[in-house]
């Protein structure tokens, strides 16, 4: 099961390096939605069985598979935004470092203390590549939209690390940890809204008043 | 007990959004911060012991941040009806929810031992502040809140990351992985060194963020800036203090591992310096006073850090320089609130004579400043000096050095601004406002600023013990 | 002795078959009858009949062109092993020639386009070239993550140690092996998203526009040298994608030529549904491949 956990891996770290090259913000958005999913499958397969697992396998693909692709897709409606993602990087500038990121992340999870039997799996490479796609996805992109999306694949990548440790969270936190990012992306698209309509733009690259004289 | 401190707010947040009536909502407000403030009196003397299986329990440090918040939330509460009087021309019912929500989940913080359930609280309280930034709806308040959300949205984020490298070095320890602060700390020693100066780190940026720690202070002024008084008050006073607490959870496994703590206090002592040092630059002509009280934020989270990061006897002055800060913050954000109101300005340009305007608030501000510069016979003078001689005991004496000759760049950059402002003549042709000093306006930060005169001239018994067992937590054995 | 026989014959006989069956799977979506699938054949025997017309302004170069371009890729194809059997010539370094046969066969054509002094024929050129400089690193990753899983530098070592086990043991890199390598098939072999081989639009067209002024013999030759190497890059893909080997020498054989022809339906497809890209949006997809095949070699060093 395990080899299999890892082909899921790599499809993760894939869709990462797939993120960074598309010019379209709704394939974008459609990606990180089967990155959560994914995510929802993984805890399936290196764990035992139990009504906790099922839940939580039920909730991600539930919050991250579903709900918040909905709530991005309705901000994208509401705002009008134009289907371009605007890079302030290129797409192959962004590709190549996305390429570099996913390489140090193998060299740097080579370095760490793993637990005997987490050593052969990818999950820590997986996990600090999506976290670092996550942040260039973060800096690079213009719209606040894009943006959003950054931090949806930065959390992606910190879930995959919680995956090894998903027997020791307990319900309760899983749940909060979960329901607080849908709040939290619920209220980024109020905000992308009100953006839209106070700047007639969702380029984030605007909101530059406020700064010291 | 300790449930009631959740749940209560909660409740009260449904009833504000049952309540059709924008006059009688804020009504909510006072009633369930006085039943709050209730329950924390009960709870602090007579604290209930840890709930079964370790989730809950009211420890002095809990305590001690639990009281400023109750307290400073019941001010606000008062002030906000007065507040919103005025702002009538838009519901308030998202501002009502939405303090009382991030009052639920403050208290969740002061209570919970479990670090997981103390993150999903934090980040509870990120996401229920947010439409408050945002209360004015214009376009200087989006751009603050959308800044604000997202960056301390990713420093939440990378703590939770350093949360699970900390569980995760128990894993590799082999034990059974938890996020419980008793375990955790009994198992401190063996815990793998290497995932924990991890785990310490990230976490350090992540609740430094959120606290407003340079270099990672970048949201603080803008939406300090932008938001409306009383909501500044609760950042600066409430959650800067959650996201301390967070950090003293953090400190406290490393006090237990032994050889983490010296990085750990070394990091927030530097962390410390350069807020301070960012503050006295950027506080010096600061035309907008709101941006002033922020940066002023920045320099005492600073001050809250060195004292935690000094140890030994400073520990007692950081947590006694917690309340002081939330509090006299408070009277600084409600006073200059109301300035703001009765100028519809907030630079100092137009804002000119407001002793003469606002007698009641310029004096409030006025106090405040003296009080926030740690001058006596202001509680915030105890806590400074306590952290600042400490320094000197310990040897320390180039941070301490360092703090002093801040303080008093701060001291000028920040009276530079206060003194025209309330002094002064105010200038001819202003535009006229329909705001009026009211009691209700005036009479919480008074009420604000006569504690923490008291806590200056005559800290009380069980306060004091109450700190020295909060120091105690932290290391130092009274 | 037979298995030489049949690689030389197969080598020689299958690639305008190829060009046929995507010719009539294209038809086929477009709802035409379309051109016999032994076309090309005629096509081919048409044009070595013809006389040949040579511009007054071009030198040796531009006749030496087709020749040393069809050798270089008959060469290669005896480098590459074809079903399951061994290559008639192979030596340990040889994928190393194996690549730069192909970059002096498209040395040779780029050369002698730009000798035509045309300035189509120089920007096809220069588009040529671009590409191909995008492409190399993907084929090199891609040989060099085989030969590591094979630790062999011997390309019929390297093709035919390609097992179902190794399948099953890293399912995951030899997935983006394949689909980097079927992306670079594409793109060397000028067909659609990169290229389109039928365009008649000298703006547009990449390869197509370079031999233009080739006509009769000199041009038949360019069109097998094109067949060939979609070919022999074909047959390193389908080593690499089925990893099939029922040890009967005929079996075996039987299974590649199937392959292949599967291979060309399924180009034939993606021609079908696919647009060309923009031009600006190629090197994008090409060094995508190339992190694709970057990727894979990480997993397989890790």
């Amino acid at each position: 099961m395990n080899t299999f956990a890892d082909q899921l891996l790599v499809l993760v770290m894939l869709i990462n390096l797939v993120m960074l090259g598309t010019s379209r913000l709704i394939f974008s958005i459609r990606a990180v939605a089967a990155q959560g999913v994914i995510l929802g499958i993984l805890p399936g397969l290196i764990h035992p069985f139990s009504g906790h697992l099922a839940g939580i396998t039920a909730g991600i693909i539930l919050a991250k598979g579903v709900i918040i692709p909905y709530l991005i897709n309705d901000a994208v409606r509401k705002a009008h935004i134009r289907r371009e993602v605007e890079p302030y990087l290129g797409y192959v500038t962004t590709l190549l470092l996305g390429a570099v990121v996913t390489a140090l992340a193998f060299v740097f999870a080579e370095k760490l203390p793993l637990a005997p039997e987490h050593k052969d799996l990818l999950f820590v490479p997986a996990s600090i590549a999506t976290l670092l796609t996550g942040f260039l996805i973060l800096t690079t992109r213009r719209k606040a939209i894009s943006q959003i999306i950054g931090y949806l694949v930065m959390e992606n990548g910190i879930f995959v690390f919680g995956l090894l440790l998903t027997e020791a969270m307990p319900v309760m936190v899983e749940a909060g940890a979960l329901l607080d990012l849908l709040v939290g992306i619920f209220v980024m698209g109020i905000v992308i809204n009100h953006i839209s309509r106070e700047f007639s733009s969702v380029d984030t690259s605007r909101l530059r008043t406020l700064k010291e004289e | 007990m300790l449930i009631a401190l959740v749940l209560a707010p909660l409740l009260g947040a449904i009833i504000a959004w049952i309540i059709p009536d924008n006059r009688l909502r804020p009504l909510v407000l006072p009633v369930t911060a006085t039943v709050h403030l209730m329950l924390t009196a009960s709870l602090l003397g007579n604290a209930p012991p840890p709930s079964p299986g370790g989730w809950f329990w009211l420890d002095p440090l809990g305590k001690v941040v639990l009281l400023c918040i109750s307290l400073l939330f019941a001010v606000c509460a008062f002030y906000a009806v007065g507040y919103l009087a005025f702002r009538q021309e838009r519901s308030n019912r998202v501002l009502c929810m939405g303090l009382l929500v991030c009052l639920s989940a403050m208290g969740t913080v002061t209570i919970t031992q479990h670090l997981g359930l103390l993150w999903v609280a934090l980040e509870t309280t990120t996401v229920s502040m947010a439409p408050l930034i945002y209360f004015n709806h214009n376009a200087r308040s989006i751009e603050a809140t959308w800044k604000y959300l997202m960056i301390c949205s990713v420093g939440i984020a990378l703590a939770l990351l350093g949360l699970l490298f900390l569980a995760y070095s128990t894993y590799v320890a082999q034990r059974d992985a938890t996020l419980l602060l008793g375990p955790l700390m009994e198992s401190a020693r063996d815990l793998n060194p290497g995932w924990l100066h991890a785990a310490a780190i990230f976490l350090l940026v992540g609740y430094g963020s959120k606290m407003g720690l340079a270099p990672l202070h970048s949201w603080k002024p803008d939406a300090y800036g932008e938001a409306p008084g009383l909501v500044g008050a609760l950042l600066a006073g409430g959650l800067v203090n959650c996201a301390f607490l967070s950090i003293m959870r953090v400190y406290q496994i490393c006090l237990a591992s032994g050889g983490e703590l010296y990085f750990f206090q070394n990091a927030l002592v530097a962390m410390g310096l350069i807020s301070m040092a960012f503050a006295a630059v950027f506080m010096a002509r600061q035309a907008d006073f709101k941006r002033m009280l922020a940066y002023s934020s920045v320099e005492h989270v600073g001050i809250l850090a060195i004292g935690l990061g000094l140890g030994k006897g400073a520990l007692f002055g950081a947590l006694f320089h917690l309340l002081n800060n939330g509090l006299t913050k408070g009277v600084l954000f409600l006073s200059s609130g109301n300035i703001h109101r009765s100028y519809n300005s907030k630079t100092t340009d137009v804002v000119k004579g407001v002793l003469t305007r606002l007698p009641w608030s310029g004096g409030l501000f006025m106090a405040g400043f003296i009080a926030i510069t740690g001058s006596p016979p202001f509680s915030p003078f105890i806590s400074e000096f306590t952290i600042v001689s400490s320094a000197f005991i310990e040897g320390r004496h180039l941070v301490g050095g360092l703090f002093l000759l801040f303080l008093a760049i701060i001291f000028i950059g920040m009276a530079l601004t206060v003194l025209p402002m309330v002094m002064g003549e105010p200038p001819a042709e202003i535009e006229p406002t329909n705001y009026r000093d009211r009691l209700l306006t005036v009479g919480p930060p008074l009420f604000m600023l006569g504690v923490i005169l008291l806590l200056g001239v005559w800290p009380p018994e069980f306060l004091v013990a109450l700190l020295k067992d909060g120091a105690a937590m932290l290391g130092v054995r009274s | 002795m037979t298995d030489i026989i049949i690689h030389c014959a197969v080598a020689l006989l299958l690639p305008p078959l190829l060009l046929g069956v995507i010719g009539k799977t294209k038809a086929a979506f477009a709802g035409r009858v379309g051109a016999p699938y032994l076309q090309p054949y005629y096509d081919l025997i048409k044009l070595f009949q013809k006389g040949s017309v040579f511009s007054e302004t071009t030198t040796w170069v531009f006749r030496a062109g087709p020749v040393v371009t069809l050798a270089a890729t008959l060469f290669a194809a005896l480098l590459v092993p074809l079903g399951r059997h061994g290559a008639p010539v192979s030596f340990s370094g040889d994928m190393i020639l194996f690549a730069y046969l192909f970059g002096l066969s498209r040395f040779f054509t780029t050369i002698a386009a730009l000798d035509t002094g045309s300035s189509f024929e120089g920007m096809g050129a220069a588009r040529e070239v671009t590409f191909s400089c995008l492409a190399e690193p993907t084929l090199f990753f891609a040989l060099i993550t085989l030969a590591r899983m094979s630790k062999s530098l011997t390309l019929s070592t390297i093709l035919t140690s390609v097992t179902p086990a190794i399948w099953l043991a890293a399912g995951a890199s030899m997935l983006l092996l394949v689909g980097a390598l079927f992306i670079i098939l594409l793109a060397e072999n000028c067909r659609i998203p990169f290229d389109d081989p039928n365009t008649h639009l000298e703006l547009t067209m990449i390869h197509e526009v370079m031999v233009l002024d080739h006509s009769g013999p000199a041009f038949g030759m360019i069109l097998y040298g094109a067949a060939l190497k979609l070919f022999v890059l074909g047959a390193v893909f389908v080593n690499v994608a089925l990893p099939v080997a029922t040890g009967n020498t005929f079996a075996d054989w039987a299974i590649f030529i199937i392959a292949m022809l599967g291979l060309a339906v399924t180009i034939g497809v993606v021609e079908s549904v696919m647009a060309r890209l923009r031009l600006v949006r190629v090197p994008q997809l090409l060094v995508g491949a190339t992190i694709l095949s970057a990727f894979a070699m990480i997993l397989v060093l890790r």
